[in-house]
């Protein structure tokens, strides 16, 4: 499956669209497409220039986790540095 | 150390101005992300992968105790508290908002510093020795000449668009901990046979996809001519160097291409047609610059400190401190100090907002307001006294920036990698801690002596990993991260490159590598010989089998 990931304009910070055309920091509320329907989604994000930049798509199994061949970078750039455990998404969740 | 004048100034302050208004419209939308991104990497704000990056300026390497405690407060105030110096004496915040950065570039301008010549296909920052001033083994001190080459390429209309990025190394030493051969150009400083000064100048060196080690091109350049030869360079590259192919694009690509004898003979060409004209800074101007220059008033001191011999002789570990991390010299009784940013498990290169400032303080207090960015990703007080050694030694250890590891096996030079950076296929950083950690014996670390490890997460080879004596790239394979050895490398004055020993290692492996590298060197070596000189006397051969042999 698919999903849409860009960074947000204002700060940089990783964000991911939601089903309710809303961005989300936690990939977990990411929006799943199926990998026919993505494209015209993407275009649809890319035109949101005040919002984010640099939108693409990205491999996701059923359940949200990254897959394919950018499962390492995606996983970084949802979680932040695997050195810094107190940076980044990773250290929201467990504070 | 260099200064701005009046010029400089206006055109920093105009520059954040412009910037400003640029933010602004792109935050409005009235600028695309395509209109926006050239203008914000000229000004050294990139985007990676977690956020935006900015990347300021250390011109040579050299800061005040002022301009650091600036880089704290901005690292405090605008990023997470830390910042990282580059391989290019440089410093990067990894977490800087865009809104934020007209501000941050305001503060940043209130102590002479900025982003301009951090990006983008301009001069970059030029790069030098990171004990200028201060070592005994120079000829001269060559930020005189950094200062008139920043002078001169900032903002130089001409060399605004160059083929691609061209970066500028200085050195007035033997012993090369600049780089030189590893630069678009690098300048050497030395006595000729007549006994005067000039330049060696290298072209063509680089790492990346397609490393070369430089070419001299001019034995001795009068030092009065500096700025017309390199204009000569910088436009038969701004002309002949390749704009279809970003690969093919550095000048390197055209020097090795064509031959070095063609490109000389065009340079020389161009030069007898501009050297006339007035490229050539006057006399003067060139005496201006040398006094910002002027050598501290070093105090008139007995070269050897009996305060200091007695503390070495009390306590081990300052004793191995000043063996390993302190440099002679050229002011009896003075010593330079280097500080370590790579403790045991650490990430080369970060310093806390709090390390920072006290640095600056050591600085302000202890080594006439002085401080240096090395390439190796560390920092430098050059101007300590010997009697204060023991003292300056006890506040970097409060610090832990006192691990003693100088060019030793776990002063590695790792690029931030996929931990941090979108060009990357692997991390960098958690290697680079696993080997400090396997060698964090002090003592075994001693007896390895010289190793120089540097990891690069990518091909463009930002880690340096070709010129490495133990080099590791890391390549992304179907998802998985593997690591390159390649062995034999040297950027300093014996420049080689690495050669690439075998597949590839998973990261637990990768770390073993070295270690069985290292065991193999250790049982092998003749008298004083560093890896790299068992390396070049057995051949790769031993040292593969050594790596790959089944355990």
């Amino acid at each position: 499956m698919k999903a849409i990931t860009g960074n947000r304009l204002s700060d940089g910070a990783v964000v991911y669209l939601r089903d309710d055309d809303q961005w989300a920091t936690q990939r977990g509320e990411a929006a799943r497409f199926d990998d026919d329907d993505v494209a015209p989604v993407l275009r649809a994000a890319q035109l949101r220039v005040r919002e984010i930049t640099d939108a693409y798509i990205i491999d996701i199994t059923a359940d949200g986790a990254p897959s394919g061949r950018a499962i390492i970078r995606e996983t970084i750039r949802g979680a932040g540095p695997t050195v810094r455990g107190d940076l980044g998404l990773q250290a929201e969740c467990c504070a | 150390m260099y200064r701005y004048d009046e010029f400089d100034a206006t055109l920093v302050g105009e520059r954040v101005a412009q910037f400003r208004g640029q933010v602004e419209r792109r935050l409005s939308g009235a600028l695309s992300e395509e209109q926006f991104k050239p203008l914000r990497l000229m000004n050294g704000l990139y985007l990676q992968l977690h956020a935006y990056m900015l990347r300021v300026a250390v011109p040579y390497g050299t800061l005040s105790s002022r301009q650091m405690r600036k880089l704290a407060y901005v690292a405090r105030k605008y990023d997470k508290g830390y910042g990282h110096f580059t391989t290019r004496q440089n410093i990067q915040y990894n977490w800087p908002a865009l809104v934020d950065v007209p501000d941050i570039l305001d503060d940043l301008a209130e102590v002479e510093m900025h982003a301009i010549q951090t990006s983008g296909n301009c001069i970059r920052n030029v790069t030098s020795d990171q004990y200028a001033g201060a070592a005994a083994d120079e000829v001269e001190d060559p930020r005189i000449w950094c200062e008139v080459i920043r002078q001169w390429s900032t903002f130089h209309p001409e060399f605004t668009y160059l083929p691609r990025k061209f970066k500028i190394a200085v050195t007035a030493s033997q012993n090369d901990r600049a780089a030189i051969r590893l630069h678009d150009i690098g300048l050497r400083i030395h006595k000729n046979d007549a006994g005067e000064t000039g330049f060696e100048v290298i072209v063509g060196g680089g790492l990346g996809r397609t490393p070369y080690i430089g070419h001299t091109i001019r034995e001795f350049l009068p030092k009065k001519h500096l700025l017309s030869y390199l204009e000569a360079v910088l436009r038969v590259y701004n002309l002949e160097g390749r704009r279809d192919n970003l690969y093919k694009a550095r000048i390197k690509i055209l020097v090795n291409a064509g031959g070095v004898e063609k490109f000389t003979d065009l340079v020389e060409a161009e030069w007898t047609a501009i050297r006339k004209s007035e490229i050539d800074l006057p006399t003067e101007e060139i005496e201006r610059i040398r006094a910002y220059f002027t050598p501290p008033d070093f105090e008139d001191l007995p070269a050897e400190s009996a305060v200091l011999e007695q503390k070495r002789k009390g306590e081990a570990a300052f004793a191995r401190w000043l063996r390993v991390n302190t440099v002679a010299h050229k002011t009896p009784g003075y010593a330079i100090v280097n500080i370590s940013l790579k403790p045991v498990g650490g990430i080369p290169g970060d310093i806390s907002d709090v390390q920072m400032e006290a640095v600056a303080d050591l600085a302000a207090q202890y080594s006439q307001d002085e401080i240096r960015a090395t390439h190796e990703q560390n920092l430098v007080l050059p101007h300590v006294k010997k009697d204060d050694l023991y003292v300056v030694w006890q506040a970097l250890t409060v610090q832990d920036l006192a691990t003693p590891n100088i060019r030793l096996v776990s002063d590695i030079i790792a690029c931030p990698g996929l931990d941090y950076c979108t060009l990357a296929n692997t991390r960098s950083i958690p290697i680079a801690q696993r080997i400090s950690e396997r060698f964090s014996d002090l003592e075994q670390q001693e007896d390895i002596g010289e190793l120089k490890i540097k990891i690069s997460g990518c091909i463009n080879a930002c880690g340096h990993h070709h010129v490495g004596h133990i080099g590791i790239l890391g390549v992304d394979k179907k998802g998985e991260e593997f690591y390159q050895i390649t062995l034999g490398g040297s950027g300093a004055e014996d420049a080689s490159l690495g050669e690439i020993v075998g597949r590839g290692l998973s990261s637990g492996d990768a770390v073993g590598a070295v270690e069985k590298l290292v065991h193999y060197y250790r049982n092998n070596r003749q008298d004083n010989e560093r890896f790299i000189d068992t390396y070049r006397r057995l051949g790769a051969d031993p040292f593969k089998e050594a790596l790959y042999a089944a355990a």
